[in-house]
């Protein structure tokens, strides 16, 4: 066996200074989430699924326009939907804030560990709160949807594999957009991407439901969260959805993709 | 810390924004980089601050290489900014606390020493404020609190003073100095000349990307031999215009009435003699001397002596 040497203990004092350094930004997040914003956070994240579930689920069985069993099929997609959403706009908007208007980032930048664990954090903490929301759902389901929320069948292994992996894409995703786009474009660019984005994620509809839409149905299969949409309903309930390896494969993609683009895209951000 | 041949092009093939910076500051020393807008001081200490990545030459931090390091650099140094950067979801407090917590320390140290601070930096009783509400002096003094709650060995002042009132900008002053009385390394850039020039014990100006000058304040004031020499108020006598004019060691003479039957003579010349020469010769022309004093050339004659007129 090797002796331990004065380098050795240098490189052990480092990675745990990173590690305290880490975690003291993981505190900062939760403190700031919990004591400073919560209203803030949980109507960013549950405003726009509050109207989904109720609008679709509620007053279109109401008046017909929909059938009953509607809101069984709209759950998992919602829950997917707000997992990615709140990553996306937990990442995205304070980069393009702290970066170049409040410069709030800098502090972060100057702690001492790597650029890239900065990075991994804050898409970590988005992704919590992605989970968060998303978990909320549940109940708000139970309230809103007529048949209320059936978990009778439900995969509990699959739903939180899912439910992590689908807000960490989603961190990517919204770490990618921060990243990339200037500060003066980032309102048009959420316009344009978050709208295609909700709408082709296979999140009001099973994905095998558009079996007479071909071209539709192809196109979808670029969209993330069709993924993390037909994961959840896996997951969540008996009806046929995308195989389990094109569901795997899809989020996998969508992780290593993302993730990759945004640590870089930060980095880049960070140093010049 | 030493900066060698520090180069950074920002665009392939644009220009050098930093053309080969050198210079080395000592442990304790309170050094001061001075330049016109442009010049390569923000990207200097981009790069001291692991913010930028050089193109060429290298940057070494208590001996640490800023490329290779960033990480142990990081541990070692705090920047206070020119623009504010607290963190608007926290209060004051909580910025102190976290800053210290990035930085491994425990919650009951950081409580401690962010209350030690508050109270250092006057801001008692505003602890629990949100950031958003502080003025700009105050916001400043919170970056300054911040910047010390690791202790650091080098701190960066990046402008600290260009956007305070009279009385923020004294109170910074006698921490600066407070803060090299104990021995924390300070790098400090700005255009204020009186300040570069009350505060550093050497300055590098800087200009196009290069060091044009580096010395002590005082050495650099004398960098404009012409500029240097005595002014008298001389009270009593008449006629004054050919009183100096061949005076031993002075190679021009002004002088203006000061009302009063006083007289304001300057004299520009470095002979040591000068101040006895021209006493003598005022005495003898029946002039009394009411004040005499040595002129020297300002930092700011010679600032713009070595980086010119024009706008950047």
């Amino acid at each position: 066996m090797r002796p331990i040497t004065r380098s050795d203990v240098a490189a052990g004092g480092q990675r745990m200074s990173a590690w305290r350094a880490f975690l003291g930004l993981c505190q900062r997040d939760l403190w700031a989430t919990i004591r400073h914003e919560p209203v803030a956070f949980l109507s960013q994240a549950l405003l726009q699924p509050i109207f989904f579930l109720f609008v679709f689920g509620r007053v279109l069985p109401e008046i017909g326009a929909a059938g009953n069993a509607y809101g069984g099929q709209l759950l998992p997609g919602i829950i997917a939907l707000t997992v990615v959403l709140t990553a996306v706009q937990n990442t995205a908007l304070p980069l393009v804030i702290g970066f170049s208007f409040t410069k709030e980032l800098e502090d972060r930048l100057l702690a001492p560990l790597p650029v890239e664990a900065v990075a991994v954090q804050t898409m970590l903490m988005a992704a919590a709160r992605g989970v968060i929301g998303g978990l909320l759902i549940l109940p708000l389901g139970q309230l809103i949807l007529p048949g209320g929320v059936s978990l009778g069948q439900t995969t509990w292994l699959g739903f939180v594999v899912i439910l992590v992996l689908g807000a960490v894409a989603g961190a990517g995703m919204g770490m990618v957009l921060g990243t990339a786009v200037p500060p003066n474009r980032i309102s048009v660019t959420f316009a344009v991407v978050l709208t295609p984005l909700i709408f082709t994620g296979s999140t009001f509809y099973p994905w095998a439901a558009l079996a007479r839409l071909r071209w539709f149905q192809v196109l979808t299969l670029a969209n993330p969260l069709t993924y993390v949409s037909e994961g959840m309903r896996a997951a969540l309930t008996p009806v046929h959805h995308l195989s389990t390896a094109a569901i795997a494969l899809g989020i996998v993609v969508s992780l290593a993709l993302f993730g990759a683009l945004g640590v870089r895209g930060f980095a880049r951000r960070a140093t010049s | 810390m030493v900066v060698d041949e520090l180069r950074k092009r920002f665009v392939p093939n644009g220009p050098d924004v930093v053309d080969g910076i050198s210079f080395a500051v000592g442990r304790g020393e309170l050094f001061g980089l001075l330049g016109p807008n442009g010049a390569g001081k923000t990207t200097t200490i981009g790069v001291i601050t692991t913010r930028v990545h050089p193109s060429g030459g290298r940057v070494l931090v208590d001996g640490i290489d800023v490329s290779r390091d960033p990480v142990a650099v990081k541990r070692r140094i705090a920047v206070v900014p020119q623009q504010s950067n607290l963190d608007r979801t926290l209060t004051a407090a909580e910025n102190l606390s976290f800053h210290a917590a990035y930085f491994g320390s425990n919650r009951r140290d950081r409580r401690h020493r962010a209350r030690e601070m508050l109270a250092r930096f006057g801001l008692e009783g505003r602890e629990d404020d949100a950031v958003n509400n502080y003025s700009g002096g105050m916001a400043q003094r919170l970056m300054l609190a911040r910047a010390l709650m690791h202790r650091p060995q080098l701190l960066v002042l990046d402008e600290p003073t260009s956007a305070l009132d009279p009385q923020s900008r004294l109170f910074l002053w006698d921490t600066i100095r407070e803060l090299r009385r104990d021995g924390v390394t300070i790098l400090l850039t700005t255009h204020d000349m009186d300040e570069a020039d009350l505060l550093c014990d050497r300055i590098a100006i800087v200009d196009h990307g290069r060091v044009v000058a580096l010395d002590t304040p005082r050495r650099l004031r004398q960098l404009l031999p012409s500029d240097a020499g005595l002014e008298l108020l001389i009270e009593g006598g008449s006629d004054p215009s050919q009183l100096f004019s061949g005076i031993e060691g002075g190679r021009r003479v002004e002088a203006h009435s000061a009302g009063e039957d006083r007289c304001r003579v300057r004299i520009y010349g470095e002979d040591e003699r000068l101040t006895e020469h021209a006493a003598g010769l005022a005495r003898r022309a029946g002039w009394r001397v009411v004040e005499l004093r040595r002129i020297e050339g300002t930092l700011e004659d010679v600032f713009v002596h070595l980086t010119g007129r024009e706008l950047r």
